[in-house]
């Protein structure tokens, strides 16, 4: 008889990869992807995702945090807890963004 | 200092002490006594902080109401205040109609009148346009930096939370550090100066942005001068430092407490149990005594 461990390893496996690349659906829809706002920090700090990927942001601080971009190319209003703000980018390069409220909370994100 | 003082000293740690400095010596004399020694060109202004209109969090659930408790502070003062220096974050995040409420709420204040610089919160979104729009009038081109002459003292409003760097520190700019330079160029080194901004003027804290990128600039252009106290807000805590004949002070919020540098993941609103937080809000009285060298700065918790 076929142990069942395997077969729940590997799914483990391909939830932890959907969870951490963007997943093109075999329907050619956007890919997308989320960041984390949380404890004055943008998580994952730095992501590579293909040129066409959505990214959304969610705020989890209670502070008020915003996602903006250092040459002009986006800005979120500000987000409160629980909100969100996303952004498709079609370009490839490298994009660096901070929190116009806290210039200190920094990351990039590198389309190619 | 001699044992009776060190003694009021002790007793009135943590309520209110009037430090003074000459020569770098310290010495402190009790708030009564600060009233009793005001009299000719001597006077007296308040600083506030951090006011933060339209907060809505754990940290404070009514920053309307400690903002009058500190207004209602002042309004019981034994001699008004001939000023107030408000230093930044009027509002928490330009919430719509924060701007009213603060402005509505300062008309209380028995005071000739008060001065503001910005904070992050107050331009973040529109780059200052509302803040510029409201209080922009008087000031260097309506860009928000200002000075003004006060019974011999000049004091000098810097803006160092419009353009922000990759960095993530405060920033001043090149044509407010030309200004700077111009504004205090004709002035004897005697001239007490006292500067007020929002974001430190030293580096408190850099990792979490306490600090101002080109800070080193402006204080060059002040450092001949014989007495220069620097007033900012931002940190939500009381913090001193001293470089030479140069004093910093930071001020504590009139809305609420942010950790210690350091001490927590990030900044941010710190919650504190609710009957401690009246003991870490509050405003600072300054004094100015004609012949003194320094000014008398005392900080004041709301409870």
């Amino acid at each position: 008889m076929k142990t069942p461990l395997p077969a729940a390893v590997a799914f483990a496996a391909l939830l932890t990869l959907a969870a951490t690349l963007p997943a093109r659906t075999s329907d050619g829809a956007t890919p997308e992807t989320r960041i984390g706002i949380e404890h004055f920090v943008f998580l994952p700090s730095a992501l590579t995702v293909q040129a066409g990927t959505k990214v959304t942001w969610i705020n989890r601080d209670e502070e008020i945090h915003t996602v903006t971009s250092a040459a002009g190319a986006f800005a979120s209003p500000a987000l409160e807890k629980g909100e969100t703000f996303s952004y498709t980018f079609a370009a490839p390069g490298a994009y660096s963004y901070f929190c116009a409220l806290h210039p200190h909370m920094k990351s990039t994100i590198t389309v190619q | 200092m001699d044992r009776r003082g060190f003694l009021e000293c002790m007793a009135w740690v943590g309520t209110g002490v009037v430090w003074t400095s000459a020569g770098g010596v310290l010495s402190s004399r009790t708030l009564a006594h600060a009233g009793e020694a005001s009299a000719g060109g001597d006077f007296s202004f308040v600083q506030i902080s951090d006011t933060h209109i339209g907060f809505k969090g754990e940290a404070n659930k009514d920053v309307t109401r400690t903002l009058q408790e500190a207004l209602t502070t002042i309004n019981a003062l034994p001699k008004p205040p001939a000023f107030i220096l408000h230093t930044g974050d009027l509002t928490h995040a330009q919430k719509p109609g924060a701007f009213d409420s603060v402005a509505e709420l300062l008309k209380t204040v028995k005071t000739e009148r008060v001065f503001y610089v910005p904070g992050e919160n107050d331009v973040f979104l529109d780059g200052g346009k509302e803040y510029l729009g409201r209080y922009g009038k008087g000031t260097a081109g309506g860009r928000g930096w200002q000075s003004f002459d006060y019974r011999g003292v000049h004091f000098v409003g810097l803006v160092n939370v419009l353009t922000y760097k990759a960095d993530g520190l405060g920033s001043l700019g090149p044509e407010q550090l030309e200004w700077l330079e111009d504004d205090v160029r004709a002035l004897p080194s005697s001239t007490p100066i006292v500067v007020f901004t929002h974001v430190p003027l030293w580096a408190v804290f850099p990792t979490w942005g306490w600090a101002t990128g080109d800070s080193e600039q402006a204080l060059g252009y002040l450092r001949r001068f014989g007495s220069v106290t620097v007033l900012n807000g931002h940190i939500h805590q009381v913090l001193q430092k001293v470089e030479g004949n140069v004093l910093f002070h930071t001020a504590m919020s009139t809305a609420f407490p942010q950790p210690a540098p350091g001490t927590a993941p990030g900044p941010g609103p710190m919650k504190v149990p609710e009957d401690r937080l009246r003991g870490v809000l509050g405003l600072r009285e300054v004094a100015y005594v004609q012949g003194r060298s320094a000014l008398a700065v005392v900080d004041r918790p709301l409870a």
